[in-house]
């Protein structure tokens, strides 16, 4: 599933790209941590082996060595999955390369525990991150990695059948939303498009409905207990079937792929469904499979559940982010500290590879819709990473198999969180 | 060859023919000639069971050595022994339940439909008649074809708003019988058995066409001389010879089932909900998605056993004939 998204993420990093990067950014001499003249070599390991990501983290290098002259930045881009792989050997080796990518989480603790990476300290003193972009590499109150970007799952919706169904705002609460989806249904619109055969998209509205109704502090729980039967979570399953049973998805959305040419993208970005639960990529492969809906599209936060215990505000999404190994030098720092300046950030984002995580940035942003989920992101009271980032693979899974089991009606709610708990409780 | 060694052949030979005649010497030699027989083998097999070790003995090892540990498959050797903690729960399992089950109808439905259709075709194909090269050929065809652009060919024929299936049904106003083919659980069988037997009909009627043509003419041709109607020839004829040819074809269908992957994976991922995983699908998904290596070597472990079974059973009771003559022993070809 991460592997899906991150494949996404590269797709419409690369969709968006509107052109050749800035010129290396003139930063302000910084009152260097760099610990006094002698030679230093960092070794960072990334996976942004495409553009624009690869021009960008060169052009970084770059000025950062000319600023330095006595810092040598050694960068091994890698691909995702080796990436993948070479960090979980290194990890049992307790050898960690200065900087690597992370992207919090339940890793990112794996990492900690196995002594491998360093205490940042404060945040504020690298950059002035948004809440949202820092909580998942947050364990206990300490920050053990920065966000270099971030974003988060809602609803991409077509305003002009909408219009045609007589609705004229986003629904804010679930009970609207299920009005919202009947109304769709009685103008003739099928009202959301949904990738069966794919799962992960399908375990977003089972992940929100949890934080909706119990809140974030029920998920947070959930990882240390493994337990996830609990009264909230099995309100969640049945909220979802609330809207499962009003048939609201696409003919033969069970087997439907995300970006295939009739899958869930294709049925939004053809105009054929009028809404889809995405993250903010979504626009991009939406054009790339399904020729887009350009001013039509709109995006509105998954609604409150009327009397759940969390808020509307708090988002589930994730992004990429970097850690420093334990025994790093101070440069390993300053370095993640010059990538998260304000004008690398805006470059960074004005390539259209990522929204971004530090405040101030926000303005590169051209894209109207992906503006609205930057600033829901930074008005976000709440944030919780992906659920298989933040959880053991196994149990991601499970609640993704689990939760299609739901959807197909196969699996009654507390089916759904019997399974899950059994896995979770297994992987201990 | 020299001629000492020509004379010394049938000396050796009336010397046994002579009878028994013991003594250390001639035993000594015997066993010399013996190791020397042996080393001669083991030198020449020694390339192929070194790789043969390593590559098929060695994994299956580790397979079964892993399915006793709860192991993600990270860092080193697993740890974690938990006995047969990963059968249990394998057996207890729902989704494994339905791999069971769905394995079975399909061989079921090999068996029943796929296999007769191959042979009906490969007889029809072997009368005389106008381009038949031509329909051999195009038959064949789809076998040539990989298993993943079988996939993606029939996922894009059976979708069901633009897919070519339900526009056809449509167009001659069979509306009614439209489906969701590939994402009803109802349905999905038997599209995944229809896009089993068009991709390789072609392979089984091959064998059938090959082995109706070891056949002698005469045979028929006598059989029909005393009166034997078509369908006689066939029954009492055609098919009986054809026994050997039948036999390995529905092994090599029940084989092929077990280990049945690639063409599910691609065309529905076992979905919708389970209703067309398979056990190798169950395996992958255990194995490469939640990285529970240990709990799908269990479920790898339990498909070799289950093929080996089969295929042990098989070659024992129903291949007895066939397999008896091809077995050679060393001994008495020497």
């Amino acid at each position: 599933m991460s592997l899906r998204r991150q494949g996404v993420a590269i797709l419409a990093a690369s969709v968006l790209l509107l052109g050749g990067c800035g010129s290396g950014s003139d930063n302000s001499p910084d009152a260097g941590a760099s610990a006094g003249g002698g030679k230093v070599t960092i070794d960072w390991w990334h996976i942004g082996t495409t553009e624009p990501n690869k021009t960008i983290y060169e052009g970084w290098v770059k000025a950062y060595q000319a600023k330095n002259p006595n810092v040598t930045i050694k960068v091994t881009a890698l691909e995702n999955d080796a990436f993948k792989s070479k960090m979980a050997t290194v990890t049992t080796a307790a050898s960690a390369p200065d900087i690597f990518t992370t992207w919090g989480g339940g890793v990112l603790k794996q990492q900690l525990d196995a002594g491998i990476v360093k205490d940042l300290g404060d945040a504020k003193a690298i950059a002035d991150f948004t809440p949202a972009a820092l909580a998942a590499y947050q364990i206990d109150g300490k920050t053990y990695g920065v966000p270099i970007d971030v974003g988060m799952v809602g609803f991409w919706y077509n305003k002009k059948l909408f219009e045609k169904a007589g609705i004229t705002e986003p629904p804010a609460t679930w009970s609207a939303f299920l009005e919202t989806v009947r109304k769709l249904k009685a103008a003739g619109v099928t009202p959301i498009a949904l990738a069966g055969k794919e799962k992960w998209p399908g375990h977003y509205y089972w992940t929100y409905l949890a934080m909706r109704v119990g809140g974030l502090d029920l998920l947070k729980q959930a990882a240390t207990t493994h337990d996830f039967s609990g009264p909230d979570f099995v309100a969640a399953g049945q909220r979802l079937k609330e809207l499962v049973d009003l048939q609201p998805f696409q003919k033969g959305f069970l087997n439907a792929g995300y970006s295939t040419p009739d899958g869930q993208a294709a049925s939004v970005g053809g105009g054929k469904a009028a809404m889809e639960l995405m993250g903010q990529w979504a626009p991009a492969v939406q054009k790339d499979a399904g020729g887009g809906i350009g001013e039509d599209l709109g995006f509105f936060p998954f609604p409150a559940v009327d009397g759940g215990k969390g808020a509307a505000t708090e988002a589930l999404g994730g992004g990429n982010g970097f850690a420093v190994s334990a025994d790093a030098p101070a440069e390993a720092v300053d370095f993640l500290k010059f990538i998260t300046q304000v004008d690398n950030q805006k470059q960074f984002v004005e390539s259209g590879a990522g929204l971004p995580a530090v405040n101030g940035a926000e303005e590169a942003i051209k894209d109207a819709n992906l503006k609205n989920v930057s600033g829901t992101l930074a008005g976000a009271t709440g944030f919780q990473l992906y659920l298989d980032q933040a959880y053991p693979p196994a149990v991601g899974q499970e609640i993704n198999d689990s939760v299609a089991g739901l959807i197909a009606g196969s699996k009654t709610p507390e089916q759904v969180t019997a399974a899950i708990t059994e896995t979770a409780k297994a992987e201990g | 060859m020299t001629h000492p060694a020509l004379t010394e052949r049938p000396e050796k030979r009336t010397r046994a023919g002579a009878g028994p005649r013991p003594g250390l010497p001639r035993a000594a030699d015997r066993r010399r000639r013996r190791l020397r027989g042996l080393a001669t083998i083991a030198l020449f097999l020694l390339p192929a069971l070194v790789l043969y070790g390593l590559l098929v003995l060695a994994p299956i090892a580790i397979a079964a050595y892993t399915s006793l540990f709860r192991w993600n498959g990270l860092g080193g050797w697993p740890e974690d022994f938990i006995g047969f903690d990963n059968f249990t729960r394998l057996f207890a399992s729902d989704v494994f339940h339905g791999d069971l089950r769905n394995g079975l109808i399909i061989v079921a439905l090999s068996l029943g439909i796929q296999l007769p259709l191959a042979l009906g075709l490969a007889l029809l194909l072997n009368q005389r008649m106008r381009g038949r090269a031509v329909y051999r050929l195009l038959f064949f065809a789809p076998y040539v074809l990989s298993e993943v652009i079988t996939g993606v060919l029939f996922s894009l024929i059976l979708s069901p708003e633009a897919g070519l299936a339900n526009q056809i049904l449509r167009a001659v106003g069979l509306e009614e019988l439209e489906r969701a083919w590939l994402a009803d659980p109802s349905t999905v069988l038997p599209a995944l058995f229809l896009v089993m037997t068009w991709k390789y009909f072609g392979f089984y009627m091959i064998l059938f066409l090959a082995g109706r043509q070891g056949i002698p003419r005469e045979l028929g041709e006598a059989a029909a001389i005393d009166g034997a109607t078509a369908w006689k020839q066939f029954r009492y004829v055609t098919l009986p010879l054809l026994g050997p040819t039948v036999r390995i074809a529905a092994f090599l269908s029940v084989i092929g089932t077990i280990q049945l992957f690639d063409l599910v994976w691609v065309l529905t991922g076992g979905g919708p909900d389970h209703a067309s995983e398979t056990m190798a699908v169950t395996m992958f998904q255990f194995g490469f998605k939640r990285t529970q290596i240990g709990y799908a070597s269990a479920i790898s472990v339990v498909m070799f056993i289950l093929s080996m079974i089969f295929a042990l059973a098989y070659l024992r009771f129903v291949m007895r004939r066939d397999t008896r003559g091809a077995v050679t022993t060393m001994g008495d070809h020497r």
